[in-house]
């Protein structure tokens, strides 16, 4: 490899930024300030740096969680240290939305404006942005805002979230992390965020000396790293909680999303709000690592059995039995083998797996440990979306606390099986969750889909076997462990078994997550969230799904109920829209999201969305003839979109377009 | 002389091909099996001597029980499958894909281009003159290269042949994402200030001349040139030991530009900054 670094160094804040993941540089070949006679001796750079590579994404976060962006001698610097080119490099800091490569403020204020918080006035939050801060995108006192991609806060919509870049809370209180611990694949490394258990919000970590990370003494009123979520939102509150987000009131607890919390018969959401989500004994004693020794008595071949006698398919979308990808990942001859955790939900109006992880966050370590078990993988990536600090904590937490006891690492239980969890940070795109795009992105590369075969399963994380799950389908080994097969596969339909997360928001009176077995219908579940009379749609499975009209309530949430009434049951959205919602405008703002979050590699997604847009754009007050040919156009492109594009982004970009037009009649 | 390099035998698969069972060595791609059967199958972002990225999706098939098509350049032949190269839905996708890409990009310089459009019947301008575009002026920075993204279609053979395929400078890669990604050098900078060694053998690979020699583009651009008069030799470099073929491509007694053969089992069409550009001495200047 034939690198070249331009001449831009990195300030001090931003070398410590990196160092403080990286630990110092041992040579200047790599950074060091200093050349050494060893250094005229050999070269570094070979195969050992190269094997960091997947440090790429969490080294970015680290320079733009310290400074607010990334700088071309922080990027170099960087590169330096990873053996990564930096056109590379560059390429992978452009394609996240929560990177800067120019300048920008140190506090960024995202301000949603998807489906969700569309429909509860997210248009008139940003016009009272614009009169008290300035246009979206200007900078001004050391602030910026901007609208956002969904933030998956929909039950409290509208929602915001203020970075503040800064020093994190934990260093100078935290011995500095990694310098020895090794990296990437083979060592633990981690980035420690909050050991102790933090006061909220946390991030905002008054006590304690502020150093920076070569454990020089900086100012004492060095700026600390914080994040503050805002939703319900208003105008007055964004303000306030940006020009202070450590002062920021706290979020309100994740049980407040689960209506049905504390309420009895839940299985997936049985302990949200029942325990202290920071507390590893208190999960202990609701149940808590009963599956886990259950699988150990079973052996991987039969845990693997229970969940194939489960019937359980993964609930990202896909619904692909869940036992068959185990086993066929199990059964690969090459080693080593890895268990990928997709916590990236991403889908406008998808919020499960957030509230799951805030509210319940060792139910998804201990499913993990249990689902690594199963497929001999004695390594599991929690690839969590970037937009989730909340659960990033308790997460992270989680991890530490079962490691400190022995539910972690090399010897879990006394059983000799080894496995340990690391988190990796997205960074604000949706096409990672795409299961192979997201391999890409822990690897340090773009997110960008691979083309399928070969599958993940035989080539998936660093072109080995893998078990890629999302966290409802993790979570649902536990009570298929604890009740066994049978009465789990008794719950539900005969083809959708056990029970199933639906996220309910827009226009209705109780917004959050239910569990309902699978055969419950739409109206049930409508009328458990106080639907308004007034409905004019109700969106399906997210903006990859489909609308279906108010007088289609019967419909039985399963994936083959949903496909026999032609819509889906996707991620399990049900966004709910009255009359009062302009439903055209809604279709542009789906095709902005697609043509905003299409990775850009084919071109019939690059160019489609695109085209799919312009053409929703022209006809946003139009019915009728004044729309037919457009509407022509759309069908066209759509097809080819669908049937030519590499990934799901491109092939359901059109699917809620579709159905707006055919099955609401959306321009007649 | 042409050397064929052996290969180990590979055993042959069945499978149908629009209807007609087809035989072929294990590994070839759909893509090779309709170029034995003789079927022409229009592609842009595959080349003979890189793994295709089949990010340009105008080479889509039908594969019996697939949900979608699928890229003929590279989804392997698997024995019992049935593909269907012509019909109706892999038409469709070609004409729109192909639609898409003219709507947005110049490609006025694309070999056969026009002539798939015209199959095809694609009509680009039918999304209306605000469709977006890139628009962009072409990057003139150094003396050997002009970068036009206005022509590029992003096929990623460029990235991949400065990259781990051939040259390992890794000068170029694809920043940004959806519509407003770019080839792009680190920074985005200027291509003087990038890892770029001046090889060429992007240029060599660009299909549809969105990087070009300096010397065509600036010949383009005055109206004087000519492929149709231009003649190509093939020689041997001359500047060090390793023996890369050069061909030189001649109008009016100049050599307009050096490409090399990619059947060529030293090289594959890759040559270096000497071997590419150092021909003016020839022409005594």
């Amino acid at each position: 490899m034939d690198l070249h670094f331009g001449d831009s160094k990195p300030t001090d804040e931003e070398r410590a930024a990196v160092d403080s993941l990286l630990g110092p540089p041992t040579s200047a070949w790599e950074g060091a300030e200093d050349r050494t006679d060893a250094d005229l001796r050999w070269a570094r750079g070979g195969r050992e740096a190269r094997e960091r590579r997947d440090l790429l994404l969490p080294g970015l976060h680290a320079i733009n969680d310290r400074i607010g962006w990334i700088s071309e001698g922080a990027l170099d610097y960087l590169c330096r240290r990873l053996t990564v080119p930096p056109a590379e490099a560059y390429g992978v800091a452009t394609f996240y939305a929560m990177f800067a490569v120019k300048p920008r403020p140190a506090k960024v204020l995202h301000v949603c404006t998807d489906l969700a918080c569309a429909s509860k006035g997210s248009a008139a939050l940003c016009a009272g942005l614009e009169e008290r801060l300035g246009a979206a995108g200007s900078a001004a006192g050391g602030l910026v805002w901007q609208p956002s991609p969904c933030l998956g806060l929909c039950e409290r919509a509208p929602a915001a979230l203020v970075i503040q870049a800064g020093v994190p809370s934990d260093e100078g209180s935290v011995p500095l992390p990694l310098a020895s611990t090794g990296s990437g694949r083979d060592g633990a490394t981690q980035v420690q965020l909050g050991g102790a258990r933090p006061s909220w919000p946390a991030g905002a970590n008054p006590a304690g000396p502020a150093r920076t990370g070569n454990g020089v003494s900086a100012e004492p009123a060095a700026r600390r790293y914080t994040t503050a979520v805002i939703a319900p939102a208003t105008a007055e509150a964004l303000v306030l909680a940006a020009a202070e987000p450590a002062a920021a009131p706290a979020e309100p607890a994740a049980s407040l999303a689960v209506p049905q919390a504390g309420q009895p018969g839940l299985s997936l959401l049985a302990r949200v709000g029942v325990v202290d989500p920071y507390s590893l004994d208190d999960y202990r004693a609701h149940d808590g690592y009963r599956a886990l020794r259950r699988a150990f008595d079973l052996g991987p071949a039969g845990v693997i059995r229970e969940v194939t006698d489960a019937g359980l398919v993964g609930r990202g979308g896909a619904a692909f039995p869940t036992g068959r990808k185990w086993q066929a990942t199990a059964s690969q001859p090459v080693r080593q083998h890895y268990l990928v955790c997709n916590a990236d939900e991403s889908e406008p109006g998808t919020f499960k797996d957030r509230v799951v992880m805030e509210g319940d966050p060792y139910a998804l370590i201990e499913s993990m440990t249990i689902a690594g078990y199963a497929v001999g993988a004695d390594r599991g990536y929690l690839y969590l979306r970037g937009e989730y600090p909340r659960a990033l904590r308790l997460l992270q937490n989680a991890i530490d606390q079962a490691r400190a006891r022995g539910l972690l690492g090399d010897d879990i239980l006394g059983q000799g099986y080894a496995f340990d969890i690391e988190i990796r940070r997205g960074a604000g795109a949706y096409i990672c969750g795409e299961e192979t795009a997201l391999f890409n992105s822990i690897e340090g590369y773009r997110g960008e889909p691979r083309s399928k075969p070969p599958f993940p399963v035989e080539s998936g994380l660093f072109g080995k076997p893998t078990a890629e799950n999302n966290v409802e389908t993790l979570i649902n080994v536990l009570p298929i462990l604890n009740q066994g097969a049978a009465a789990y596969a008794a719950i539900g339909t005969g083809q959708s078994t056990g029970p199933k997360l639906f996220c309910v928001s827009g226009n209705v009176g109780k917004p959050g997550i239910y569990e309902l077995p699978f055969g419950a219908t739409l109206g049930e579940l409508l009328e458990l969230a106080q639907a308004p009379d007034t409905m004019r749609a109700i969106l399906l499975g997210g903006a990859a799904g489909g609308f279906v009209r108010p007088d289609e309530l019967d419909i039985p949430l399963t994936f083959e109920g949903t496909r026999a009434a032609g819509t889906t049951l996707g991620s399990g959205v049900v966004l709910v829209l009255d009359d009062t919602v302009p439903l055209p405008r809604m279709l542009v703002r789906i095709a902005e999201f697609f043509r905003d979050e299409s990775c850009g590699q084919c071109v019939p997604c690059r160019v489609g969305t695109v085209r799919q847009e312009e053409a929703l754009h022209r006809i946003v007050d139009r019915t009728g003839a004044d729309a037919a040919q457009d509407i022509a156009l759309l069908r066209e492109v759509g097809a080819a979109m669908k049937d030519a594009s590499i990934c799901g982004l491109g092939q359901t970009a059109w699917s809620a377009v579709e159905s707006a037009i055919d099955r609401l009649g959306a321009y007649k | 002389m042409t050397v064929i390099p052996l290969r180990l035998p590979r055993r042959l698969l069945e499978f149908t091909l629009d209807g007609q069972e087809t035989r072929v060595p294990e590994g070839s791609t759909i893509l090779d099996a309709c170029r034995a059967a003789g079927k022409d199958i229009p592609t842009l972002c595959e080349g003979d001597t890189l793994t295709p990225k089949n990010a340009c999706r105008v080479c889509v098939v039908e594969v019996e029980g697939a949900r979608v098509l699928a890229p003929a350049c590279s989804r392997k032949a698997e024995a019992g499958m049935t593909v269907l190269t012509d019909s109706p839905r892999a038409r469709h996708s070609r004409k729109i894909v192909l639609e898409l890409l003219a709507s947005s990009t110049d490609l006025s310089t694309t070999p056969r281009a026009a002539e798939w459009i015209k199959e095809y019947k694609a009509k680009p301008d039918r999304f209306g003159p605000d469709a977006a575009r890139l628009d962009e002026e072409p990057k003139i920075d150094n003396d050997l290269y002009v970068r036009d993204y206005d022509k590029c279609i992003q096929c990623y053979k460029c990235v991949d042949a400065c990259g781990e395929q051939w040259q390992n400078s890794f000068a170029i890669s694809v920043a940004g994402r959806g519509f407003d990604a770019r080839i792009s050098t680190e920074h985005d900078g200027p291509l003087t200030d990038s890892a770029c060694v001046y090889c060429g053998n992007c240029i060599e690979v660009c299909p549809t001349g969105a990087l070009s020699f300096k010397s065509e583009f600036d010949m383009r651009e005055a109206g004087t040139w000519n492929e149709e008069i231009q003649t190509e030799t093939t020689t041997i470099c001359a500047y060090c030991g390793v023996g890369c073929n050069l061909t030189l491509h001649v109008q009016e007694n100049e050599i307009v530009k050096v490409t090399s053969p990619h059947d060529n089992p030293v090289t594959h069409g890759n040559l270096c900054i000497k071997g590419r550009f150092g021909f003016q001495h020839v022409q005594e200047r």
